[in-house]
């Protein structure tokens, strides 16, 4: 059981729940900005994973293994990058679609009315 | 006592994320993910790995909360919604996810024992760079390809960003002014840069030799810049601008240019030259550091707004 609680397993567990979350987040949510959220905290999680591997493979001198941590750090980076790229999609897919409704709502309030 | 805190701190962690995926209000699920990402730098340092959770912490906590409160912002109202799944499905959804984090979970408790490492290869690649931090020299000797990628893929995806605005507007300048600017910004943003620019260039020159780094930098130096821009002081460059275009292309240029002269001074494609290992390598991260800052700045930022200057 005290293996369980070591910081490399348990952050490790808790990060194959975010998986879970995260996935749940994208499957389910109605909101296109809440599922790019939960595209993160999916990335949150399999960071996680990464870093309870990292803690393992401490030893010769180090707390830690500092490939997976620096594969980490690249991995944070390009997820922003991807989170910027996938919001500006958005908003110009929130602009676009709003053009869209304004463009087709005014000859069909007539119709609504008659 | 530690254990204690460990606890607490995965359950904090969970807690958030479940009530992230399950608030209904946009902003306050997104202010939730923000404290997230910073008790998740925490949890970075618990798993011994300081340079990660100040990446965590700048850039997972700080710069995509202010991306998404910023996208919230501008969606609100107008966001796209779809209809909401029934009962049955999410449950046969929460099963699915349920069962990957199962597998998950039992791959993190039945780990190969003894755990297999690199540490001691990238140790070894760590002498003849005559850097002291481990996680440096990984990103910049021994795993050196997979940084550069990146930058690439960080230009790529403002390429992708830059694309996206309207063809009146293209080459013009990004739009991060509120319309109308709070006081307590304008005043931070007049009093916070200059120690942000000081801690910038510390955690740069540090990180050769201790947790911090190009990344870490990057952001801090990034969001100086955003706060200077959103409070109105200093107005946001034109994107067709050459000078942005010249800092934000500078770094991968260089970081590219060195790795053929290894072709010609030492063992190949990013090898650094016996005794110039150091000096090439804090170039390379001196000019990354302004490439990044320049470039999370601009993503945040999103696409031109206004018609360029001519």
């Amino acid at each position: 059981m005290t293996a369980v609680l070591q910081p490399g397993v348990l952050f490790g567990l808790c990060g194959a729940v975010l998986v879970g979350i995260g996935l749940f987040a994208i499957a389910t949510s109605p909101v296109l900005l809440r599922r790019i959220v939960g595209c993160n905290i999916l990335g949150v999680g399999i960071f996680l994973v990464f870093g309870a591997v990292a803690r393992r493979g401490g030893g010769a001198g180090l707390e830690a293994d500092p490939v997976p941590q620096a594969l980490v750090i690249t991995g944070i980076v390009v997820a922003f990058s991807a989170s910027a790229l996938a919001v500006a999609l958005l908003k110009r897919l929130s602009e676009l679609s709003a053009g869209d409704r304004a463009g087709t709502a005014a000859p069909a309030e007539p119709r609504s009315v008659v | 006592m530690t254990l204690l805190l460990d606890l607490a701190l995965v359950a904090w962690l969970l807690g958030l994320a479940a009530y992230v995926v399950a608030e209904r209000d946009e902003r306050s699920a997104i202010i939730a993910f923000l404290a997230f990402g910073l008790l998740l730098g925490l949890g970075w340092v618990r798993l011994a790995a300081p340079d990660v959770a100040m990446t965590e912490i700048a850039i997972g906590g700080g710069a995509t909360g202010l991306l998404l409160l910023r996208a919230e912002a501008a969606l609100r109202g107008r966001g796209k919604h779809e209809e909401a799944m029934t009962r049955a499905g999410k449950l046969a959804v929460a099963l699915g996810c349920a069962a990957i984090s199962g597998g998950l979970g039992y791959a993190v408790l039945t780990f190969a024992s003894p755990p297999p490492t690199l540490g001691p290869a990238a140790l070894d690649a760590l002498d003849p760079t005559g850097l002291g931090n481990p996680v440096t020299a990984v990103l910049l000797a021994y795993r050196a390809l997979d940084t550069l990628l990146e930058k690439v893929v960080v230009l790529l995806a403002l390429i992708g960003v830059w694309s996206l605005a309207p063809d009146q507007t293209w080459g013009g300048a990004p739009d991060v002014k509120p319309a109308l600017v709070p006081e307590p910004l304008s005043w931070l943003a007049r009093v916070l840069p200059p120690f942000g620019v000081v801690i910038g260039v510390y955690m740069f020159w540090v990180g050769a030799d201790a947790p911090g780094g190009t990344f870490q930098a990057g952001t801090v130096l990034a969001a100086m810049w955003l706060l200077v821009m959103m409070a109105g002081l200093y107005p946001p460059p034109d994107t067709a601008r050459p000078a942005l275009r010249f800092v934000l292309a500078g770094g991968p240029a260089l970081f590219l240019a060195i790795a053929f002269l290894g072709f010609v001074a030492a063992d190949g494609f990013l090898a650094y030259p016996d005794g110039f290992a150091k000096p090439l390598i804090v170039a390379i991260e001196a000019a990354l550091t302004l490439s990044v800052a320049a470039a999370l700045a601009m993503l945040v930022a999103g696409p031109a707004r206004k018609a360029p200057a001519p």
